[in-house]
């Protein structure tokens, strides 16, 4: 994440206004905030001309956008085939129960921010984790919670 | 010219028309969920599926344009099977409560379900039980009905110009929704309903309000009144299997009369009334140098438009409420003394071909701390309410409305169609500046249902440049010309649905424009063969004038039948 840039800036950069342009301002606006925030989509609609809806749409469209400041930390739950077997499922939902969030979405603390991916290529540690950009192998449900418990002392 | 061959049938095509069109037009069915005419072919449902010969796979007749030679099957054994397994998954996660389903009798998936002999649920899948959004004062949105075909996005976007909802996430997360997947109430929405009456399922309806109707109507410490709008009349008869166009005011009233309202007004005798108003601020504005363009303001949708995406204009708006308001103000204060009925004794109904009227009728401006409309019926729920009281409308005696509200000329019939507001206002406008009447009231460039309309009229030297418009996408042209800086135009009247209010969101499901256009003519049959045709001849309007109102623009009136407007900041 890189900050400083605002979206005024980012936008002026753009001299073609069009929608071809959309998802490279979105991708931008990602790279410098971290998320795409409601008053972002409300302002590229704006500057694009294009109906909000029509911007959360194509930005739903894609896994790599997030709708949600990020957290401290960056949690990602692998869920490709190789964990789901090994049972990633039930690593993602004691995760998810533990921190009451959905995925995708962000603890009210603050600290974490949990996605869900689809493989991030590396199946002969399944099921994996990715704690900021820190891979985790071999991961259940226990030791989720003690990675977790982990970074909430570290905090204090 | 092209030549092509549909089941062995030589047919000639025009250079970039797309197969299905050429398909229909000879005569040939072959069913679609997706499609509307004039809106952008995204093949999305595929059960316009054909085989071309040459072309191993099977390709969507709607977004594919014909070619010289073409040789096209439309229904082989192949093709109905794969149109058969299209409606088998789209029911696959489909809800099974058709029985319930307001869409019963007009769902076209249903019905497909039926023609292609579906008889089995063959794929099940554990369906996401998706909240029904009720948050819209006008409609509901049940995302579990929704399959998803798309035209209520292209209707809001393409026709009306306002793109509340698009397709939200992806693959089996799909679905339609407004930004952030929130409530229609605080998005962009304006209530239109074009969604309503283009969505092939009951994914879409109106906010129903027959029960607190039946409840208002077995309470017999209420007055219960109701009024019909213009279009009404001459639309309700399709439902009961009369040819479209049917104008069947008389009987309708009876029907009224039977399902047990008190009185029976007539939505065109305010329209009268909101002639008389609007007309004179028309000349006001025009003698005085008040801001103009003017702008009409009895579409609520459309005000709830400018409201949202050109706050700009909003002093171009006519201050005058709608027809509906209007009545159900005077309704609630000079009726209800004359009569001595207590106004929280009153309880108005209207019977509007429209959906955004329930949203009107929720504004807090209109009303005294009680709303001046209790309820608002679509056509649909008049039909509904009609035979749930077990009425045989084609067996009723015609009869009259109740007075004083029950007259009306038809210059106030005409606000049903795109451009009558304008040639009714046009009428009186002319009367109030030269004391005499048009030779000829009718104004040819404004009828008909072109989206955009346009005439130049001379009243006594005075030169008035009038734009109609009907769909809101079309009324965007006329305000990004204004606000270029176009002045040739000082009145412009703006119906949100296309062709007025005959097409209206209240009206039949399903975008039929012969059926609008049967209405249409319907309305100028009344305006050719009455006698009374102008809003300030109406012996009722005149009266309400002398026994109460004063003078148009006068003191009364703007404390009853004018209103403001707001700006609204919501995410568009």
């Amino acid at each position: 994440m890189d900050s400083e840039m605002t979206l005024n800036e980012i936008l002026s950069n753009f001299n073609d206004k069009s929608r071809d342009n959309l998802i490279p301002i979105l991708q931008e606006e990602q790279r410098h905030r971290g998320f795409i925030s409601r008053e972002a989509i409300i302002q590229i609609g704006t500057a694009l001309n294009l109906p909000v809806s029509k911007i959360y749409g194509v930005a739903s469209f894609y896994n790599q956008f997030r709708f949600n400041a990020p957290g401290k930390h960056y949690i990602q739950i692998c869920r490709g085939t190789a964990c789901h077997v090994k049972g990633s499922a039930r690593v993602l939902d004691s995760l998810l129960t533990d921190m009451s969030v959905k995925a995708g979405e962000t603890t009210r603390d603050k600290m974490f921010s949990i996605e869900v991916v689809a493989c991030v290529g590396a199946c002969s540690l399944a099921p994996v984790i990715v704690v900021d950009n820190e891979f985790h192998a071999n991961v259940t449900s226990a030791k989720m919670s003690s990675i977790v418990s982990k970074l909430r002392k570290e905090e204090k | 010219m092209i030549e092509l061959t549909i089941n062995n049938k030589k047919v000639t095509a025009s250079e970039n028309e797309m197969l299905l069109s050429v398909i229909r037009r000879e005569g040939f069915h072959v069913p679609t969920l997706c499609h509307v005419e004039g809106l952008t072919p995204t093949g999305a449902c595929r059960l316009c599926v054909v085989e071309i010969e040459g072309i191993r796979g099977l390709v969507p007749s709607c977004a594919y344009p014909v070619r010289n030679g073409m040789v096209v099957q439309t229904h082989s054994n192949r093709l109905i099977e794969a149109r058969k397994t299209i409606i088998e998954l789209l029911l696959g996660t489909h809800p099974d409560d058709c029985l319930y389903c307001t869409r019963r009798d007009t769902c076209e998936l249903l019905g497909l379900a039926e023609e292609l002999g579906v008889r089995e649920r063959r794929y099940k899948k554990q369906p996401q039980i998706p909240k029904i959004d009720v948050s819209s004062p006008a409609l509901m949105r049940d995302p579990a009905k929704c399959i998803l075909c798309g035209r209520c996005v292209r209707v809001c976007e393409e026709i009306q110009g306002v793109g509340a909802i698009d397709f939200i996430g992806r693959g089996s997360n799909c679905v339609v929704g407004t930004a952030f997947n929130e409530g229609l109430n605080i998005s962009s929405c304006v209530n239109c309903g074009q969604c309503i009456t283009a969505c092939p399922t009951g994914a879409l309806v109106e906010q129903k309000h027959i029960k607190r109707v039946l409840q208002a109507l077995n309470d017999p410490s209420k007055t219960v009144t109701v009024q019909h709008a213009p279009a009404v009349s001459v639309t309700l008869g399709e439902m009961f299997n009369l040819p479209s166009g049917t104008d069947v005011q008389g009987i309708m009233i009876s029907a009224l009369r039977e399902i047990g309202f008190d009185q029976v007004f007539d939505t065109s005798f305010s329209a009268d009334l909101t002639i008389m108003e609007e007309a004179s601020e028309l000349v006001h504005r025009i003698q005085n140098s008040g801001k103009l363009p003017m702008m009409t303001s009895c579409s609520p949708a459309w005000v709830k438009f400018v409201e949202t995406f050109y706050p700009q204009f909003l002093p171009n708006l006519s201050t005058c409420k709608s027809p509906m308001q209007m009545l159900g103000a005077v309704t609630k204060t000079w009726w209800a003394q004359k009569n001595n009925i207590p106004r929280e004794n009153i309880y108005n109904v209207a019977v509007m071909p429209c959906t955004a009227k329930k949203f009107e009728a929720t504004r807090p401006e209109m009303g005294d701390l009680t709303p001046d409309i209790d309820a608002v019926l679509t056509t649909r729920e008049l039909y509904e309410l009609i035979r749930m009281k077990g009425i045989r409308m084609t067996e009723l005696v015609p009869q009259f409305n109740d007075n004083p509200f029950g007259q009306r000329s038809t210059a106030g019939k005409l606000f049903g169609a795109t451009g009558g507001v304008m040639e009714a206002a046009v009428r009186t406008a002319y009367w109030l500046i030269t004391g005499k009447n048009l030779e000829t009231p009718v104004i040819p460039e404004v009828r008909d249902l072109a989206g955009v309309k346009e005439a130049h009229i001379e009243i006594d030297g005075l030169k008035i440049g009038v734009a109609v418009a009907s769909g809101l996408a079309n009324a965007r042209k006329i305000l990004d010309d204004i606000a270029l800086g176009r002045s040739d135009i000082q009145f412009v009247e703006i119906m949100s649905c296309p062709g007025g209010c005959i097409g209206g969101g209240g009206q039949p499901y399903g975008t039929d424009l012969d059926a609008v256009r049967s209405r249409m003519q319907s309305l100028y049959k009344i305006d050719r063969d009455e006698t009374v045709r102008f809003s300030h001849e109406n012996e009722s309007i005149k009266n309400l004038y002398t026994e109460f109102l004063g003078k148009p623009l006068g003191h009364e009136s703007h404390r009853l039948l004018h209103t403001d407007y707001y700006k609204r900041t919501v995410m568009k």
